[in-house]
């Protein structure tokens, strides 16, 4: 069984079609590693190690969203709503309860993906634009949920005091105090993150969701359950946002309560778009250049968020397939000479 | 009277959700800037008292000023957007939303400005069933005036009959000679406009800053999904209804009343995917 070839789903000759299956089968095998293997250079060219740190676990939000805008085609604008879950949940389940921090990374992913199957299932029946309403008025219900219950989230000052040093596995442990140390921990999770994504995409049910973007009409007409594939990729989505979200609990010792909030969700819209929706590597991308950007330009300015609302109106307008889809066009055009 | 303060805040929402419903029923798009235009509304309300010391010159200038701002928005950045995905909107309001918050910040400051009732308006007034703010009662007034007006050109000017034939099927339209594109820009306008007039009379009620109108945004995208998107009806009938849900949520569990306006959409999400009044064809 080729699962890693996406030509191998049956009855999709459109998503089948737009690649050829060779091509396919070599790309999907290697992005994975490859990507992993690009991060790993990240800290010996970026200026700090917390910006690299940074670039992975928004990457991999990114990422996670991606999923479900790039590759499902839902435009959901509430996915703050995962990432905060995934950080408070394990931040809640380290300082609160001592739990090990793996253990608590875990459930931290279990609940973002618990959240996600309810906020999925109440949304997913609307569609289009109506969708991205409906799901960023429910992540903000978590939001107000999580400012009230102040006793548990730290309210508004966020939540505190669970600073994990140490991160024992059997007889090893990881001291992620250190930045190469935790660079690699982080790394290790992404890596991890990245070799499911990428089975997921090859897999039938990458397909499906593909096919349910290019045309829900004719999906379903194929015999699929688009709703249930909806929902299912929803979930998955969600995972994969809390665990950036546990991962940014442990990388800063603290959950801000602005990481439940809205523009957070809408940061991963814009790394998507910036990156490119529906490129595999795009989301990192993405991240990589909106965090740079933010670096740099607030050094310069106080008001860098001005200078990046523009750089993303610019990317709208002129750029909608984004950097990574840029960069695959243009491969594609050198490949055909 | 709780649930009267609820009609005036409602009646803010009202403006809001009018504003987006428009926008969206005419042009197809979801306007994520829609809540910082009311921001800026409060700002160019506050502008104009302060150079004029009118509050009635603020209450008219403001929000053409912020409809002339739609304007350049609209032509310069939505038009080109033309035949893309509405995803592409959304994404570019989204966007300019950024620079409308820092615009303000760098031209205003980010403290938040208290803006005092207008003298004429102050104080209470006696309806024979309890005291109310004569505020409050005057913003009533005044949305039920714009609601009026709306509903007149809408319903029985040739205008309007444009208009609606617009949201249904422009193409049509265009193939009849009428120039789309200039009825678009203006609809934008409008939308801009009243998303800014409800800024203005919400200035004497909370604190004017710089994060108002992303707070408000998840509330009227709120009013608009419970109301039904493009049904201008249901946004008058939701905003309302949200208005007086918040107010009495306030009254028995003050911390719950943020809460309550998305557990309320979920509710009528539901009972009616599309909407108290929307159309199951529409967005859904």
């Amino acid at each position: 069984m080729t699962a890693l070839d996406p030509a191998a789903a049956p009855g999709l000759p459109e998503a089948a079609s737009r690649r050829s299956p060779l091509a396919a089968g070599a790309l999907s095998r290697w992005r994975a590693p490859a990507s992993v293997a690009a991060l790993a250079l990240l800290p010996l060219v970026l200026p700090s190690q917390a910006l690299a740190v940074n670039v992975l676990i928004y990457g991999l939000y990114a990422t996670g969203y991606n999923l479900l805008y790039g590759y499902t085609g839902l435009l959901s604008f509430g996915h703050a709503a995962f990432f905060g879950t995934g950080a408070y949940a394990t931040g809640i389940a380290i300082g609160a309860f001592g739990l090990h921090p793996l253990a608590a990374m875990a459930l931290g992913i279990v609940l973002a993906g618990l959240l996600a199957l309810a906020i999925g299932a109440l949304s997913i029946r609307s569609r289009g634009i109506y969708f991205a309403m409906v799901t960023l008025a429910l992540a903000q219900l978590v939001y107000y949920a999580a400012l009230q219950a102040s006793g548990w989230t730290g309210g508004e000052n966020g939540l505190r005091g669970f600073t994990v040093a140490r991160i024992g596995l059997g007889p090893v442990g990881l001291d992620i105090l250190d930045p190469a140390t935790k660079y690699a921990f982080v790394l290790a999770c992404v890596a991890a993150a990245l070799a499911a994504m990428s089975r997921i995409l090859a897999s039938p049910f990458g397909a499906v969701i593909e096919a349910i973007r290019e045309n829900e009409a004719r999906a379903r007409a194929c015999g699929f359950d688009v709703e249930r594939t909806k929902l299912l990729a929803f979930v998955l989505s969600g995972l994969f946002c809390g665990l950036a979200g546990a991962l940014s609990a442990l990388h800063l010792s603290i959950v801000p309560l602005d990481s439940l909030a809205y523009p957070l969700s809408g940061t991963a819209v814009v790394m998507t778009l910036v990156g490119g929706a529906g490129t595999f590597f795009g989301p990192f991308l993405g991240a990589l250049a909106v965090l740079v950007l933010e670096d740099s330009l607030s050094l310069w300015t106080s008001h860098w968020q001005l200078a990046l609302g523009v750089v993303f109106i610019l990317f709208v307008l002129f750029l909608p397939r984004g950097l990574g889809g840029a960069a695959l066009a243009l491969g594609r055009l050198a490949w055909r000479r | 009277m709780q649930l009267f303060s609820g009609v005036a805040l409602g009646a803010v929402f009202v403006m809001l959700a009018l504003g987006l419903s428009i926008i969206f029923g005419m042009l197809g798009i979801v306007n994520f800037a829609h809540g910082n235009f009311f921001m800026i509304g409060a700002y160019a309300g506050v502008f104009v008292l302060e150079r004029t010391g009118s509050f009635w010159l603020a209450l008219l200038l403001g929000p053409l000023l912020v409809g002339a701002l739609g304007l350049v928005v609209e032509r310069l950045l939505i038009r080109p957007l033309a035949g893309r995905s509405p995803d592409d909107a959304l994404l570019l309001t989204f966007g300019l939303g950024y620079v409308l918050v820092e615009g303000v910040r760098i031209l205003f400051g980010s403290d938040g400005l208290p803006v005092a009732t207008p003298e004429a308006l102050s104080g209470v007034a006696d309806l024979g069933i309890g005291l109310f703010p004569v505020y409050r009662l005057f913003v009533i007034g005044v949305v039920a005036l714009v609601l009026l007006l709306l509903w007149w050109a809408l319903e029985r000017t040739r205008l309007g009959l444009i208009v609606r034939a617009g949201a249904r099927d422009p193409e049509i339209l265009r193939v009849l000679g009428v120039d789309i594109q200039r009825l678009w820009l203006w609809v934008f306008g409008l939308g801009i406009a009243l998303a800014a007039l409800g800024g203005v009379l919400a200035a004497p009620m909370r604190s004017v800053n710089p994060e108002m109108g992303s707070a408000v945004l998840s509330e009227a995208f709120a009013v608009t999904v419970i109301g039904g998107m493009g049904s201008l009806l249901g946004s008058v009938a939701a905003g309302l209804l949200v208005g007086i849900v918040v107010s009495l949520t306030a009254l028995v569990a003050p911390e719950m009343a943020n809460i309550a306006v998305f557990a309320f959409m979920a509710l009528v999400l539901l009972a009616r995917p599309h909407g108290l009044f929307g159309k199951p064809g529409l967005g859904t």
